[in-house]
């Protein structure tokens, strides 16, 4: 007998007793149970069925004076945007451009998507300032700088809300690159004489190059890392 | 080496001059078996030889050597509006082995770095769940933990090149990766305390960042292989990685690996944030736009020779190493060519091969000193491989953004320089 179980049996002869063994699905009775209004306080988060909208409502009008004050300055006027800050508005019909414009009424399939991230995240770098009824008036003015609702006395409200639809709702489709050529015939890869002819360069960096740190570094290049 | 005056394009000058000095040192002095001029490194007395170095304590948490200085994150100033939501990049040329130093690992933020202490953060699940909780990070370390190596990698690496080459480095390229051990609890562990109600089928996790970050997890991934981390490599969490608290999801897009996390909601639908509908979305030729698209795919690129990595040793042996990846599981081989992608030779994988973390690959060859168009090419244990950069535009187009794993392409030139090219 190991020395480690021996020593084991006189702890236990002695009264010690050996540390139960956790196993799957078994509990530690670590924390404390969260109270409700913990729970409030974090759980902010809105679904498109419309779970997790708070009592309110707001107006266009009214979203036109929050948005000039609070969020032109980066999204524009008009949610143009500035300099490379996210365009909000327009866009429509540009997806399959060679630079497609993704905004809300453009490319976001959800409108709670708006309304819970202006809550949780914006203004930029004064999160959660702004009350529920200034969110609803504010979603209510990005609809209107899409042309999705076009009067300026429409009131967005936890009782309208989900009766919007964003545009482009449908064009969204589950994960398809498992019937991609590549990736369903898994296919083993060529390994010699692969190509017929010699290999020629059809591009080089050189031609755009937008490296950081090259003799003329003032170039921006294209793409995103959104 | 033809030309020492001017860098090349992607290394600073100094880095440049530093590698010719090398090389001119290399040649002159006992290079390729001649007979040299003795070398005075060695015939005199050097001063680290004769004078005490700095004590104990002089660093006491360490730093690399002053001449590793050019070895650091870089970001693309012209990509983002504001460096609060931006991302820098590993220099992943510099690097070897399979793990990336703490202080190396890229950053991507949406709200800047939250600076929290650890006595102030609290970690709460509610949702569908038998009794809503709150932890400490106390609390935390009375669970069992779990140490695990993976990669994380965003989903827009490589994102810049879906047009073509722009960006003339694998710190550019390729650096929106990196692979540390991590020590925390599984996240099954946590949920199992406050019991999952069974219409539970998806958990929302949350920052406790000024972008409140999130993203909708599927239970099923939830409670197979995700970690909520303290540790990574060994010390707790380098505050731009989430200190004191992250998730970790193994495999998948690195949005979802939360930092800072706060909060673990189970639901029964997914929320539809704007981090997994307006971004990480990925959009095709036909204006269709894939959703969910979780798994990164498999992947490799040549850390060395690239174009910041240049050959500065003329012809002869020469090490072509790599780094390979996929988060379906191991790397079971990499190939590599040396005449873009018409003949390939499987590369040596050294060191551990472990599911979804990095690999380390070498090909050691003898360089005639011609020109080379370099490729790797990483097959996973479940046998997906890294399609060419034609054959994914062919089904995605060219505004994905994410997601891109096609092979990569160097252009090694007969004076050593490395540009990055695509080919034929």
């Amino acid at each position: 007998m190991s020395k480690f179980l021996k020593s084991l049996i006189v702890f236990s002869a002695l009264g010690f007793a050996v540390p139960a063994m956790a196993g799957d699905g078994e509990k530690f009775g670590l924390g404390r149970t969260a109270t409700p209004e913990e729970v409030a306080a974090w759980d902010i988060d809105v679904r498109p069925d419309g779970l997790g909208l708070p009592e309110g409502h707001g107006t266009v009008a009214e979203g036109e004076v929050l948005f000039t004050d609070n969020c032109a300055a980066c999204h524009g006027d008009f949610g143009e945007g500035v300099g490379r800050w996210p365009v909000l508005a327009g866009g429509q019909g540009t997806l399959k451009d060679d630079r497609p414009e993704k905004t809300v009424g453009s490319y976001w399939p959800y409108l709670s998507t708006v309304y819970d991230y202006v809550r949780r995240a914006m203004p930029f770098g004064n999160a959660r300032s702004m009350t529920n009824d200034e969110i609803y008036a504010l979603t209510a003015y990005i609809l209107y700088l899409n042309d999705i609702v076009t009067d300026e006395d429409f009131e967005l409200s936890k009782e309208n809300f989900t009766s919007i639809h964003l545009p482009n709702e449908a064009n969204f489709i589950e994960d398809g690159r498992a019937e991609e050529p590549f990736n369903e015939t898994k296919a083993e890869p060529c390994m010699s004489n692969c190509k017929d002819s010699a290999v020629e360069i059809t591009m080089r960096a050189r031609i755009l190059d937008v490296t950081p740190g090259r003799a003329d570094d003032e170039g921006a290049g294209a793409g995103s890392v959104d | 080496m033809t030309e020492t005056s001017k860098p090349a394009p992607g290394m600073n000058r100094r880095g440049f001059l530093k590698a010719g000095l090398a090389a001119g040192g290399a040649a002159a002095f006992g290079g390729a078996a001649g007979a040299a001029e003795s070398d005075p490194l060695i015939t005199q007395v050097q001063d680290w030889n004769r004078y005490l170095g700095a004590g104990v304590q002089a660093a006491p948490y360490g730093v690399p050597s002053a001449h590793e200085a050019h070895v650091v994150r870089r970001d693309v100033e012209w990509l983002t509006a504001s460096t609060e939501s931006s991302v820098n990049f590993t220099p992943l040329h510099a690097l070897d082995g399979i793990i990336t130093p703490n202080g190396l690992c890229f950053e991507r933020h949406h709200g800047g770095v939250a600076d929290i202490a650890p006595a102030d953060h609290r970690l709460m699940i509610n949702g569908l769940v038998d009794k809503p909780l709150v932890f400490t990070m106390a609390d935390l370390m009375r669970f069992p933990r779990e140490n695990r190596v993976y990669f994380l990698e965003c989903a827009a690496n490589s994102g810049m090149e879906w047009r073509g080459a722009q960006l003339n480095g694998c710190q550019y390229t390729h650096g929106m990766v990196h692979c540390v051990m991590y020590t925390g609890v599984s996240l099954k562990t946590l949920l199992n305390e406050a019991r999952i109600k069974t219409n539970g089928k998806w958990v929302l996790a949350e920052g406790a960042d000024a972008a409140a970050m999130t993203r909708s997890i599927p239970m099923e991934k939830a409670l197979d292989d995700c970690i909520v981390a303290f540790k990574m490599n060994g010390e707790a969490l380098r505050p731009e990685q989430g200190y004191p608290l992250r998730l970790c999801v193994p495999g998948w897009e690195g949005n979802m690996w939360v930092k800072w996390l706060r909060r673990l909601e189970v639901g029964d639908e997914p929320w539809q944030q704007r981090e997994e509908t307006s971004k990480y979305t990925d959009l095709l030729a036909n204006g269709k736009a894939r959703r969910f698209t979780w798994v990164m795919d498999p992947k490799s690129v040549i850390t060395s020779p690239s174009p910041q990595m240049p050959i500065t040793h003329g012809k002869g042996p020469l090490v072509i190493s790599g780094l390979a990846w996929s988060g379906n599981g191991r790397i079971k081989r990499v190939d590599v060519s040396i005449d873009g992608g018409r003949n390939w030779t499987t590369a040596r994988i050294d060191g551990p091969s472990l599911p979804k973390a990095l690999h380390r690959f070498y090909l050691d060859i003898d360089w005639d000193g011609s020109d080379l168009l370099l490729q790797s090419r990483a097959l996973d244990e479940h046998g997906f491989y890294q399609p060419t950069k034609n054959a994914l535009r062919a089904e995605r187009g060219e505004n994905s953004i994410y997601h891109n794993n096609s092979i990569q392409t160097w252009h090694v030139k007969e004076d050593g320089r490395v540009e990055n090219v695509e080919v034929s």
